[in-house]
């Protein structure tokens, strides 16, 4: 979930001339470039695999990297291929945006207070528990039919397809949140005159929120995945949409093109939350990414 | 504000018991005390005596099954501003600064930003922390933990301070400087005291009185007066001569309890 980078010893090299701030620095910054060329080596040497496996197997049904990164550019800025993808990337990525983060915030919108009630409140977590854990094992996918016939076919199917998905992860993240804050913060707040609402905007929440981050970073995962199931109910954009479509048309290429374009969205997108995170918890000793 | 004579602290007939599985734990038999305004009690005992359930109790984070507790004259139902709980493991809120958990009682009351920020000011020299305002939790010793805990129920106006072993977590040298520096502030703030201690020293050291608890079910065995002058000089043989009282009165009632037998006369 977080990944921790350690200076090693032996990546710094001091030379006699160096002050010791100096040498930590240049110490720093060859373990940053290390980090880096680790992390994005690794890519580079799958796409040299998959390049090798295409061309040695000699398959049609899969993309070489060089076609995917031809129908990449096309999509972003066409100009070769000239069809309904040339140069659309931006429409699409906002498209699905709106649904990600529609149904995303939706999600946190509930998810949140109701978790913070029911980790607080005996006679609602009685109420409630049994048909949580009853409706969660139910695939979002599952759900697909009845949610078209709810919204109908359009967007709305698909915020209400990712809000499922990204329900659950906040909602039990919160109330495990709730449950696990030591019973003293309550007791200290109660003898400080703190009741009512304001023990929920003052403590509870606040008590509970390295949780709840994690809840809403796992629940931000779940939204990028289920955005091409979502736009599966039949919406015209959108970078689901732009796969069902590429494989109606057994265009591969552009199947691989609007995954990978999901990929960089969702990878951008949490490393947002991480930053957003580590600021809001920055009192939090061991909550950092 | 008060009638002279009256009790700060009424403590009438307190029993209480814990439901454990199908059963009952006896934990408080029957307390009887008055605390006087002003007055630093200590409350010793080992453990298991019931002294820091009826340092809750107090503080109306649990009910007594039978009898109450008088604060003022006024019956005990609640967790109260007016008694503010020190807790051993200080309870702070971890994502409050410094200066923001001390102001948090004052907050709830709905004062003016300015106000907020002058109580805070004070508390904030009151114990020495000046340096420290912006600091969070995580990243205080335990010693300065201990001293933003007891400036945030001060900030409260609490007139009594409840104080459950609040030294217990620290270092020795710590924990004398924080004794020294409690004594100057009940000094300063006249506030009501009951602390929880099981040290014999400490309560020799802070207290105007000691009252000895032993277990099964917890009591008052012994409701002693210490009249040794402040400061006190713990290498005096006054005060060598009150521990050692203490600590015999302490001794005994725990091997009595043990073994559910009349002590001898000493």
């Amino acid at each position: 979930m977080s990944e921790q980078v350690t200076i090693l010893p032996e990546a710094t090299q001091p030379s006699i001339d160096q002050t010791p701030a100096a040498v930590r620095r240049r110490g720093r910054l060859l373990e940053r470039l290390r980090t880096a060329a680790l992390g994005v080596g690794f890519p580079l040497l799958l796409i040299a695999l998959w390049d090798r496996a295409v061309a040695i197997s000699g398959t049609r049904l899969v993309p070489s990297p060089r076609d995917v990164g031809v129908m990449m550019y096309d999509f972003s800025f066409g100009g070769i291929y000239d069809d309904a993808f040339s140069g659309t990337i931006l429409t699409h990525v906002w498209k699905s945006m709106t649904r990600v983060y529609g149904g995303f915030f939706l999600a946190a919108l509930i998810g949140i207070p109701l978790g913070l009630m029911i980790g607080r409140i005996r006679i609602l977590r009685q109420l409630l528990d049994p048909t949580i854990n009853l409706l969660r094992p139910i695939p979002v996918t599952a759900w697909l039919p009845l949610s078209m016939i709810f919204f109908g076919l359009g967007p709305n199917a698909a915020i209400f397809l990712v809000f499922l998905g990204a329900f659950y992860p906040i909602l039990l993240n919160t109330i495990f949140g709730v449950r696990s804050v030591d019973v003293r913060l309550f007791e200290a707040a109660a003898m400080l005159g703190c009741s009512g609402s304001g023990m929920f905007r003052q403590v509870v929440f606040p008590a509970s929120l390295p949780a709840i981050f994690s809840g809403l970073r796992i629940a931000h995962g779940f939204a990028w995945i289920l955005i091409v199931v979502g736009e599966m109910t039949g919406v015209p954009t959108g970078l689901g949409s732009v796969i069902m479509d590429g494989r109606t048309l057994s265009r591969t290429d552009l199947v691989v093109t609007g995954m990978i374009v999901i990929g960089v969205c969702g990878f951008v997108t949490d490393r947002l939350i991480v930053i957003i995170s580590n600021r809001v918890l920055k009192w939090s000793p061991q909550h950092h990414a | 504000m008060h009638e002279r004579g009256q009790s700060h602290i009424a403590i009438r007939g307190v029993t209480k018991r814990f439901a454990i599985g199908d059963g009952e734990v006896e934990a408080l038999g029957r307390i009887d005390a008055n605390i006087e305004r002003g007055q630093f009690v200590c409350l010793i005992g080992a453990s298991g005596c019931g002294k820091t359930t009826m340092l809750r109790i107090i503080a109306g984070f649990e009910e007594p099954s039978t009898g109450e507790v008088l604060v003022d004259g006024k019956q005990i139902t609640a967790p109260g501003s007016d008694r503010g709980m020190v807790f051993q493991d200080y309870a702070l809120f971890p994502w409050m600064t410094v200066r923001q958990n001390i102001g948090f009682g004052p907050r709830q009351r709905r004062l003016a930003r300015s106000d907020v920020d002058a109580i805070t000011d004070e508390l904030v020299r009151l114990v020495g922390l000046e340096h420290a305002g912006r600091r969070y939790p995580s990243q205080l010793s335990g010693g300065m933990k201990q001293r933003v805990a007891i400036a945030r129920v001060l900030a409260n106006n609490a007139n009594v301070l409840l104080m459950d072993e609040p030294f217990g977590a620290l270092d020795a040298l710590t924990r004398e400087q924080l004794q020294h520096e409690l004594l100057q502030i009940w000094a300063r703030t006249r506030v009501t005291v009951i602390f929880v201690t099981h040290s014999v020293e400490e309560a020799a050291l802070l207290a105007d009185r000691v009252l000895v608890m032993s277990a099964g079910p917890g009591h008052i065995d012994t409701d002693i007066a210490i009249e040794l002058p402040r400061p006190r000089d713990v290498s005096s043989p006054e005060f060598n001569a009150v521990r050692r009282d203490l600590a015999r009165r302490l001794t005994t009632h725990m091997t009595r309890s043990r073994d559910l037998e009349p002590a001898d006369a000493a």
